[in-house]
């Protein structure tokens, strides 16, 4: 649905060039909700700017819904009227809302519809419609300045599904909002890609929105995708930077001597009782380190570290044991191998 | 000199200094706004970055700005003659009050705008807008009540500069002040002119500041001020996120 190539950009202030974004391949599916993040400075929001163009990418191409938008946006710094067209079909939400304060909640919706050309009863029903999605049906008098910040991400929303759009791109829009309004949008998010089959791109720096909404990440260090892949991937690649923020297991090993060892579970076998089984078959003591139980893009994900007595030597038949039960299995120490999707 | 002297005198004084304001604020406004409205968007980093443009532009409003009043009046004598047919009464002194105020306006309006946050200007782009949308739809209304406190600005400097015209045969209130009140010795008609001089500038700043309170409440969710009527309920108020 969206997929750049090669995308970098390149800005030059007083002389000197700073390199936001520095070759990104980036594969959006259609109808999944694709989370980026990364660190401020990253080249997160460079990215997402590049994908409507609003920021005009050094090299590379950009092409959402089988449309080639570099190819449209001509070479002037100007939007032609080609690229406009595409734009309108591209929903954008940002961090501060960027509503009119000029306008009622309603008036902001119908903003993107006079830019469309749908006039009079047309245009109010279709605002009216979108408010009563996003919950808000009445407020549409109000003005943003009456509302609290996650109504007026709704109403943000709202205005960028009025062109009927089939990708939403979301610039940090929880970012200014409090954990539970922060829920309530994603939530809102998710439903919109599930009743709509809205495509959503989104990019952020809370691992939690990742963990909450999205059925694909990818990570970003220095205008640069390092990792990337649908969720499930992610959390099944041994040695994912991605897997280990996401997911966290922390705990240092007692002492020498001992091996250990992270073990993911993932959907059946995150019920199974494997580490008593692994006691009783081979008799051996097993200290837990570590652990946590989350839901993950749905699914139930486990993660657990734990610290079996002798070196990795002695243990290879316990450990053997556990990949037998389908478990993934990751020895601290051992160098992993790197499966990187999508990378560059 | 009494009332009944004073009063034909004074009626059609303030008639030609409504007509001189009125007139000149007016053109002012229409081609000061486009002008300030050119001045942002060529800027470096403008929608429409052009620095040639910008820099002529702006070494115009300058230099119109740096004249003095009276002397761009006088140098003017001729072009007003070109436009109008005379360079005497009210409707010739149109012309240089108009090209005095336009800069000065203009400037008002620039910087009315460059308060503009980008990101409406982002967000009206990525809905598929134009420059010209994000002008009618988010810069101007974004800076109403600026633009308005400006316009008050210019008007009172406008009745400023028409009293100053009078020095050269404009006619209006400042005219009246000068040829009766100063020349004749005619201090209670000077005291009269002044004052309705007054009353005309705190009128119109009463007015524009009434205007922008009202556009600025836009949304706020106070009350209506006082002065209007009775306050009305707050019919929406801020509350927690719903769900």
């Amino acid at each position: 649905m969206i997929t750049t190539t090669g995308l970098t950009k390149v800005y030059a202030s007083r002389g000197r060039e700073v390199t936001a974004l520095d070759g990104v391949d980036l594969h959006v599916r259609e109808g999944e909700v694709y989370g980026v993040i990364g660190q401020s400075g990253a080249g997160k929001s460079s990215l997402i700017r590049c994908i409507n163009l609003l920021e005009r990418p050094t090299t590379g191409t950009v092409s959402v819904d089988g449309v080639d938008l570099t190819a449209l946006a001509g070479r002037g710094p100007r939007a032609g009227k080609e690229l406009r067209a595409a734009r309108t079909r591209i929903g954008m939400v940002f961090q501060h809302f960027n509503l009119l304060s000029s306008r009622t909640v309603q008036d902001n919706v119908e903003l993107p519809l006079e830019i469309l050309g749908v006039t009079g009863r047309d245009r109010t029903r279709k605002a009216l419609e979108l408010l009563d999605l996003v919950g808000l049906a009445d407020k549409a008098k109000s003005y943003p300045a009456q509302l609290s910040g996650g109504q007026k991400q709704r109403v943000g929303i709202a205005r960028a599904l009025a062109g009927d759009p089939k990708v939403l791109l979301s610039d940090e829009a929880t970012s200014a909002l409090d954990p539970e309004t922060t829920r309530s949008i994603l939530q809102l998010l998710r439903d919109l890609n599930q009743q709509l089959g809205l495509t959503v791109l989104l990019i952020t720096h809370e691992m939690d929105v990742v963990k909450t909404v999205c059925d694909s990440a990818a990570l970003m260090q220095n205008g640069r995708i390092v990792e990337a892949g649908t969720v499930s991937e992610i959390l099944a690649t041994p040695g994912s930077e991605l897997a280990r923020t996401l997911f966290p297991v922390g705990g240092e090993p007692s002492g020498a001597d001992r091996t250990v060892v992270d073990v993911t579970f993932h959907g059946d076998a995150a019920a199974q009782p494997v580490i008593s089984q692994l006691a009783r078959t081979y008799n051996i003591d097993i200290s837990i380190l570590g652990a946590a139980m989350d839901t993950v893009a749905g699914k139930q994900i486990g993660r657990m570290r734990i610290e079996l007595p002798g070196r990795f030597e002695e243990n290879v038949v316990p450990i053997g044991f556990l990949r037998e039960q389908g478990l993934q299995v990751e020895v601290a120490g051992e160098e992993p191998v790197l499966v990187k999707e999508g990378a560059k | 000199m009494t009332w009944s002297e004073m009063q034909p005198l004074l009626s059609q004084g303030c008639w030609d200094t409504l007509y001189m304001v009125g007139w000149s604020a007016l053109i002012a406004v229409a081609v000061g706004t486009p002008l300030g409205v050119l001045l942002v968007l060529t800027d470096r980093g403008g929608l429409l970055q052009n620095t040639p443009v910008n820099k002529v532009v702006g070494f115009v409003v300058n230099v119109a700005r740096s004249f003095p009043f009276l002397i761009l009046l006088v140098a003017l004598i001729p072009f007003t003659r070109m436009v109008v047919g005379t360079s005497l009464g009210a409707e010739a002194m149109v012309v240089p009050l108009s090209i005095g105020a336009i800069p000065f306006f203009a400037r008002l309006v620039e910087t009315a705008v460059r308060e503009v946050d980008h990101g409406l200007v982002e967000a009206v782009q990525s809905m598929g807008g134009s420059t010209w949308t994000v002008v009618r739809k988010a810069l101007l209304p974004q800076s109403l009540p600026s633009l308005v406190s400006g316009i008050t600005t210019t008007i009172i400097a406008l009745i400023g500069y028409s009293a100053m015209a009078g020095t050269v045969g404009g006619g209006g209130l400042g005219a009246l002040a000068i040829s009766y009140g100063y020349q004749r010795f005619e201090s209670d008609f000077m005291i009269v002119t002044v004052a309705l001089l007054v009353v005309l500038v705190v009128l119109v700043q009463l007015i524009g500041d009434l205007i922008v309170s009202a556009l600025a409440r836009r949304g706020t969710g106070r009350a209506p001020t006082r002065l209007l009527g009775r306050p009305r309920p707050r019919t929406a108020e801020a509350e927690p996120a719903a769900s």
